[in-house]
């Protein structure tokens, strides 16, 4: 008894001179365990988190909660007349981390910014295959090797960006996580030890955060930059605790073992939302979950049949049944968080009676499809064979047999960018930098045809409008052209619009100017915890 | 003995061969191709892709990729994550020692509770304590791990709040690992809370991963004293008068304990599977969730070397309880 007391007394004594000790720390519960720390060739949402958003920065970045760009480790810039040459004033003073692996002798400057580019760009830089098998996914998937002809050095703190031809997204795709700036110093000092790789586990950025340490698979420390260039953070310790189960995440949150986490299930959505230490965020996600029909295939190649068809759905009951309240009703393609968003056009009407009259005036009697159900859950369509089925009984009811078919994720998406598929395909897409031109020109766009316009739509009007949209600079004159190509779209109904998700963040109460991204990252840049 | 250790080292090398075709063979068989797998939603262009194909050795015929495979895994090379371009190998040294204190723990649980349990099931047969023991054994032996253990969780985390939800300590502390066992490691840095906070995040996992172990143990235990209790000997022994205590302890348990002893060696198979479960649920940081997570991200290489590692494991496990029974069991040895 004695022994056990003395125990209890120490152990509360440590305890004690932790809590004394403890510093200002805000736990996250993050998702997934990053690839590594490098932005550039890594692809996940969660990758992107634990690198890009905490210890990396970008010239331009999204201001917080929209899709909005805004000066960053470039403090303005100027766009040429003919809108090819960007270019970039770098913010004086910015300062690279500290750590025990490498001590900046300089400032961030224009070496840097070439640098983070060409190890991208050029096939030649000796960084450009410094990993075993690497990918700049983003890089070539955002088409920069098309777009860029050159990136020079003007003065130290000056870069010049000239384009090969106008590309109003450009700014947009600065502020993705792959145009994060890295320290050209430090991989020079990489190089000359004969260490590559370390570039990628051992991170050094200008960013709110720097890495302390990472425990595989278990846990990710950080601290505060003192030398912040934006001044240093309210908290001091940063911590992602990985719990990949979302019922689990949802159970630390109840239990305080963390601050705030993303992805709750929603089944656990109704007991977060009723615990009084906790509030749920929710917005819009920048995703569409749509039904491509193939345009080119009688009787998908006529607009009327596809426009019955899609009247034949009841997309309110699939949004209920399937989305279990995580899903909205998508009348558009772009979802409403982004700008130039179209609420004048109006909704899908469910009215079985007109879709069955209008097939048969279009001659379309006894019609017998394929219907490509999505294999895999994902925030656009979270179970495609339900989705399916739902269909399958609305069509019946119009005489449409539909024919469910799916295969494995990748042949899946194989399959249905042929051009001679039948029927129509379900799929999606997750915005990757918030401007318009990611979805409308990805996605339907003439030249996008057997790559992702699994419609193989090409409509003259819509291109033009696309076109001119992609090249003009100006916002207002962008939005025009956009609402006029929702327009179209809506008329020809390429494709069902079906849903956007609806995301959710569950945190606690103490969580202070926490801000939802419309892009899905999650930033910790400005939270502070209420003590 | 000598003869018979190398008898069955030799049969190792045909089991080797083949597991290292299955796990080779599995991962080629899932459908799906592994450079498209990698590469998201915008997908490669066709000469990166030839490229990819060409770097990973994915263009040479299958045979070749097999002895290629084969050859680099002789001299201990496991190949590199296609997620983390970091050496499989060094991605499971960091992880293993977690799946092997939970393991550990399982199976201590599982056998300091077993064997008791089992013998007095036995020694009572047909009584209420050997017939609720005997249920509880059934149900533990059938129960779903994932639902046992968000069941634990959701109880004793949730709404009693007496154990961490999961990890494998406290955030607060933060000591950089030296055995990787975390047990050891706390107690090596003299920080008793931080050993209590471990021990504490031990509790459910144990409990989840021994339940199966367990009822085993118990069922195989009981089965066995009931053998044993019914010999000669034992009879012989009560005749003489010796103390029922004396007669379980002494003449029984020495000889039932055999077959037992072969059934834990064998639960170690078991618990490598059950940890993979089990680890997801807890966010244990060890092999079975790196195995769970690596074939959502259709990490083809982690796969692949993580099976034909986890295998080699089992299969010397195996091996030196084998061997062990031989030592204890002489009847084997002549055989």
């Amino acid at each position: 008894m004695k022994l056990m007391k003395t125990l209890m007394a120490a152990t509360a004594m440590v305890a004690l001179a932790a809590g004394a000790a403890q510093a200002k720390q805000l736990v996250y519960c993050s998702e997934a365990s990053p690839a590594h720390f490098d932005p550039g060739p890594v692809t996940g949402g969660n990758d992107f988190d634990a690198s890009a958003h905490t210890i990396f920065e970008r010239l331009v970045e999204f201001a917080p909660g929209s899709t909005e760009v805004i000066p960053a480790l470039a403090e303005s810039w100027d766009v040429s007349e003919d809108g090819k040459e960007y270019t970039f004033h770098l913010r004086p003073g910015v300062k690279w981390q500290t750590l025990p692996y490498f001590t900046p002798t300089r400032d961030l400057n224009a070496d840097d910014v070439i640098f983070s580019f060409e190890r991208q760009w050029k096939e030649d830089n000796a960084w450009h295959n410094y990993l075993e098998g690497m990918t700049w996914d983003y890089f070539q998937g955002m088409d920069m090797p098309k777009y860029i002809a050159s990136i020079d050095k003007v003065d130290d703190l000056t870069v010049k960006l000239t384009l090969t031809e106008p590309n109003a997204p450009m700014l947009a795709n600065l502020a993705m996580q792959f145009a994060s700036i890295v320290s050209k110093e430090y991989a020079d000092q990489l190089e000359a030890s004969g260490d590559m790789a370390a570039f990628s586990t051992q991170p050094v950025g200008t960013g709110p955060f720097q890495l302390v340490d990472y425990q595989l698979d278990t846990v990710i420390r950080y601290q505060a930059f003192p030398d912040y260039w934006d001044g240093k953070q309210p908290i001091d310790d940063l911590i992602f605790a990985i719990t990949t189960d979302a019922s689990v995440r949802a159970q630390r949150l109840l239990a305080g073992e963390c601050d705030i986490m993303p992805y709750p299930a929603p089944a656990d959505l109704e007991a977060l939302k009723a615990d009084e230490d906790l509030v749920v965020q929710e917005q819009e996600g920048l995703n569409i979950g749509y039904i491509s029909y193939n345009t080119t295939e009688a009787p998908f190649d006529n607009p009327e049949v596809r426009k019955a068809l899609t009247m034949a759905i009841d997309k309110a009951a699939i949004i209920e049944a399937v989305y279990q309240g995580a899903g909205q009703d998508a009348k558009n393609l772009i979802p409403p968080t982004m700008w130039s968003y179209d609420d004048a056009i109006p909704a899908d009407v469910y009215d079985p009676e007109a879709a069955k009259a209008a097939l048969e005036a279009a001659g379309v009697t006894n019609l017998t499809t394929d219907l490509w159900a999505i294999p895999v859950s994902r925030p656009y369509n979270p179970n495609g064979q339900r989705v399916a089925e739902l269909i399958q009984a609305d069509w019946a009811k119009v005489g449409v047999t539909a024919n469910i078919v799916t295969y494995e994720w990748t042949e899946y998406r194989e399959r249905g960018k042929q051009a001679d598929r039948k029927g129509p395909f379900m799929i999606g897409w997750t915005g990757d930098n918030g401007d318009p031109d990611n979805f409308f020109a990805t996605l339907f766009s003439c030249s996008a045809i057997g790559v992702s316009n699994y419609s193989s739509w090409c409509n003259d009007d819509f291109e033009a409008a696309i076109s001119a949209a992609k090249t003009s600079s100006d916002p207002a004159e962008r939005t025009e052209l956009y609402t006029k190509a929702q327009e179209i779209f809506k008329a020809e109904e390429p494709a069902i619009t079906l849903a956007h998700s609806r995301v959710f963040m569950p945190m606690k109460k103490t969580v202070l100017n926490y801000v939802m991204s419309p892009l899905g990252s999650h930033s910790f840049k400005g939270v502070d915890v209420q003590e | 003995m000598l003869n018979y250790v190398l008898r069955r080292i030799a049969l190792l090398v045909p089991t080797i061969i083949g597991i290292s075709i299955c796990a080779f063979a599995f991962v080629r068989v899932l459908p799906g191709d592994p450079i498209l797998a990698m590469a998201g939603q915008h997908g490669v262009t066709p000469e990166r892709y030839e490229i990819l194909r060409e770097q990973f050795g994915y263009n040479l015929p299958i045979w070749q990729q097999y002895f290629n495979y084969l050859w680099d895994v002789m001299q201990g090379d496991f190949g590199i994550s296609l997620a983390t371009k970091r050496p499989v190998i060094n991605e499971f040294m960091a992880l293993f020692p977690a799946t092997m204190e939970l393991a550990f723990v399982a199976l201590l649980f599982a056998v300091i509770i077993g064997i008791p349990a089992g013998i007095f099931a036995a020694i009572k047969r047909g009584s209420w304590f050997d017939q609720v023991t005997m249920g509880v054994a059934l149900t533990g032996y059938s129960m779903p791990i994932f639902w046992w253990g968000l069941l634990l969780i959701i109880f004793f985390s949730g709404y009693l709040g007496w154990t961490p939800v999961s990890g494998r300590i406290a955030l607060t502390f933060f000591l950089k690992p030296i055995t990787g066992f975390m047990l050891i490691d706390t107690l090596l840095y003299g920080n008793w809370a931080a050993f209590v906070s471990a021990l504490r995040h031990l509790i459910l996992p144990a409990i989840v991963l021994g339940t199966i172990p367990l009822a085993v143990i118990a069922r195989q235990t009981r089965s066995a004293m009931l053998e044993v209790l019914g010999e000669d000997y034992v009879r012989t022994a009560r005749a003489k008068g010796m103390s029922p205590n004396r007669v379980v302890n002494v003449h029984a348990l020495r000889n039932a304990l055999i077959p037992v002893v072969t059934t834990i060696g064998l639960q170690v198979g078991l618990l490598l599977g059950g940890a993979i479960l089990t680890e997801t649920i807890f966010t244990w940081p060890g092999i079975g969730k790196w195995m769970i997570d690596s074939i959502s991200k259709r990490d083809y290489v982690v796969v692949q070397s993580g099976l034909l590692i986890i295998a080699l494991i089992v299969m010397s496990v195996n091996l030196i309880v084998d061997l062990l029974y031989a030592l204890i069991n002489p009847r084997i040895r002549v055989q």
